[in-house]
């Protein structure tokens, strides 16, 4: 299914159930969204909502239960796991609230790990990654490990990953929900840059800040869109 | 980079895989040792038995060599038969016995053989002389140790003891001229030899024209079989041995060292196996999120299921090649141990060391890592992705 020329997601009537023991949960109840080229947009709520449950549809890492979703103009609620990969490798930049860096690797080698994955040459990705670490400012800190940086510079180098192959959507879930107020605000900025340089960016947090930031507000509740 | 993440996650928990390598390292040693106990000991008589380029022997029937004390009767007919093969060599006749050495108040006994210096592959000449001439005795180390005596000395030799007459069928003087090696006598026991025909006179009337063994070479390109063959048709009163059928013979006896070594064997490999797959099992589901996190940034289930079994067989190979260090210590001094087993001749091993044998456990443990790593590495590419994650959030 192509979508219009703006729209990078399109969500149509989307349901999520999950099985919780003996009972059914119905995490998403028909949600429909759609997401500009170039746009930022923030999912808030309250906790256990479905805003994460949609951020992971939108990333490919989930299947709805009915509904389509479509994303960068094609179709992936029915995608293969391998197809799925593949989509989310080239299309798909996740940030984590807890960043998930490598321990043993550098910030240079994390960065470059979707690259290696995507079969990027040695030189080439070595090239991105200094260029993405000097864009998240970390340019001096490519050959230390995670645990030689703070929450913050993990956060940074956690990004610089997500935008290491190009992709065309960039998801962030709580980005800043382990870093203090400062940290987070340093953040913030950087997605502002980020959306400031074409990169389309939708992120699930209950930072006010970060949400205020964005462009665009979608509130959910019990499953559903109630503001876009 | 797949083999980096595999180091970085072994590294990460240092102690536990060192413990785990080590478990690894005492499965394989103990995986080695066992293969080497099934087959060295077979390898080890079949060198023996050709260390002397002897293809045949002759036995008392229905006995291995020196089994008993029985001995063959018509020596000399024996020969002749034997002479008229074109396929036969050499042979030499081998009387066994045992003799009694008189030094001043002190009596040493001693096992003996009677042989001819020419042709005999009992021994391995040392030092001094041989038995050149009737009245000389050679010995080995450790009588000459007992006997405290010196090349040239003659000591007064006794044989056939009957105790109810408490006497000696014959006693004669003989001149120590050398010292020997005796290739299939037991550790730590008195041996001489002298000529047959000196043992002979020695023994009386019951021990003329007698033999205890006899070893025959061939010709080269011969099969010892047919030799065998003809032996057993022109002799039937003696048992005929090749060294297949006394290797045949040997691996019926050692049937129970060699079950022994392949239950022990496998069981060491499957505690290897237990071991590697816990240890990364338990390392996969502490890695859940990072997997989960990994499979999302977009690294695919055939990778992650290759770093997984990578692990596995890292711990299986590092545990192997230091297990097979251990392997052979270990063996070396168990060797040690079970070749001063009373009776056995001192050129056998128990744990002979083949290549091939070390090949076969490495290569055991190599499979056994990836089969290790296969489960784990399954469960690692089978995690949903966001359940995953939201477990993670979750903890």
């Amino acid at each position: 299914m192509t979508v219009g020329a703006g729209s990078i997601v399109s969500l149509r009537e989307v349901r999520r159930d999950y099985a919780l023991g003996a009972e059914r949960v119905h995490a998403l109840q028909g949600v429909s969204l759609e997401v500009e080229r170039g746009d930022y947009v923030a999912i808030v709520g309250p906790s256990g909502c479905g805003k994460s449950t949609l951020l992971n549809l939108i990333g490919v890492i989930d299947q709805p239960t009915s509904g389509t979703v479509s994303i960068a103009g094609r179709q992936v609620d029915a995608m293969s796991d391998r197809e799925a990969t593949s989509f989310r490798l080239h299309n798909i930049g996740f940030v984590f609230q807890r960043f998930y860096l490598m321990p043993i690797l550098s910030a240079s080698e994390n960065v470059a790990l979707p690259m290696a994955e995507a079969r990027v040459p040695r030189d080439e990705r070595n090239a991105r990654a200094a260029e993405l670490l000097a864009y998240v400012g970390l340019s001096s800190r490519e050959r230390h490990r995670p645990s030689e940086l703070s929450g913050g510079e993990q956060q940074r180098v956690a990004i610089a990953r997500a935008l290491a192959n190009h992709p065309a959507l960039l998801l962030a879930d709580e980005p800043t929900g382990e870093l203090d107020a400062r940290t987070g605000t340093e953040i913030i900025s950087l997605f502002h840059r980020l959306n400031s340089d074409g990169t389309t960016i939708v992120v699930v947090t209950h930072d006010e800040d970060l949400a205020n930031a964005a462009r665009h507000k979608v509130h959910m509740r019990d499953g559903r869109i109630v503001d876009a | 980079m797949r083999a980096t993440l595999a180091q970085a996650s072994l590294i990460r928990h240092r102690a536990r895989t060192m413990l785990a390598v080590l478990g690894v390292a005492v499965a394989t040693a103990m995986l080695l040792d066992m293969v080497m106990l099934a087959t060295g000991m077979r390898e080890s008589f079949r060198e023996l038995l050709l260390s002397q380029g002897f293809d045949i022997r002759l036995a008392p029937k229905g006995t291995l060599p020196f089994d008993t004390d029985a001995t063959i009767p018509g020596v000399r007919a024996i020969m002749s038969v034997l002479r008229t093969s074109p396929d036969i060599r050499e042979i030499s006749a081998v009387l066994g016995g045992s003799i009694h050495i008189q030094v001043g108040a002190r009596g040493i006994s001693a096992a003996v053989l009677g042989v001819d210096p020419a042709v005999q592959g009992d021994y391995e000449f040392v030092s001094g002389r041989d038995i050149t001439v009737p009245d000389a005795i050679v010995a080995n180390d450790y009588l000459l140790a007992k006997l405290g005596a010196r090349f040239g000395d003659t000591l007064s030799v006794a044989a056939g003891y009957d105790p109810q007459t408490r006497t000696y069928s014959g006693q004669r003087k003989l001149v120590l001229t050398g010292a020997v090696r005796f290739i299939y006598g037991a550790s730590e026991q008195p041996a001489a030899a002298v000529r047959r025909e000196t043992l002979e006179a020695l023994g009386g009337g019951a021990r003329r024209d007698r033999a205890s063994l006899f070893m025959v070479r061939i010709r080269k390109g011969v099969n010892p079989d047919s030799v065998r063959n003809w032996i057993l048709a022109q002799i039937p009163t003696v048992s005929v041995i090749s060294v297949a059928t006394a290797i045949a013979e040997v691996d019926q006896r050692l049937s129970y060292f060699r079950q022994l070594a392949f239950i022990l064997g496998s069981v060491s490999l499957f505690v290897g196996f237990l071991l590697v797959t816990t240890l990364v099992t338990v390392s996969v589901n502490e890695r859940a999120g990072e997997i989960a996190v990994m499979r999302a940034i977009g690294v695919s289930r055939t990778h992650v299921v290759q770093q997984i079994v990578i692990e596995g067989v890292a711990i299986s190979l590092v545990g192997a090649v230091i297990g097979l260090g251990l392997g052979l210590l270990t063996a070396r001094y168990l060797n040690s141990i079970l070749s001063a087993f009373p009776g056995l001749p001192m050129a056998i091993d128990f744990f002979l060391f083949q290549p091939r044998a070390a090949w076969s456990a490495l290569g055991l443990l190599a499979a056994s890592g990836i089969l290790a790593g296969i489960y784990p590495a399954w469960r690692a590419a089978s995690l949903p992705i966001a359940e995953s994650l939201r477990r993670e959030a979750i903890a």
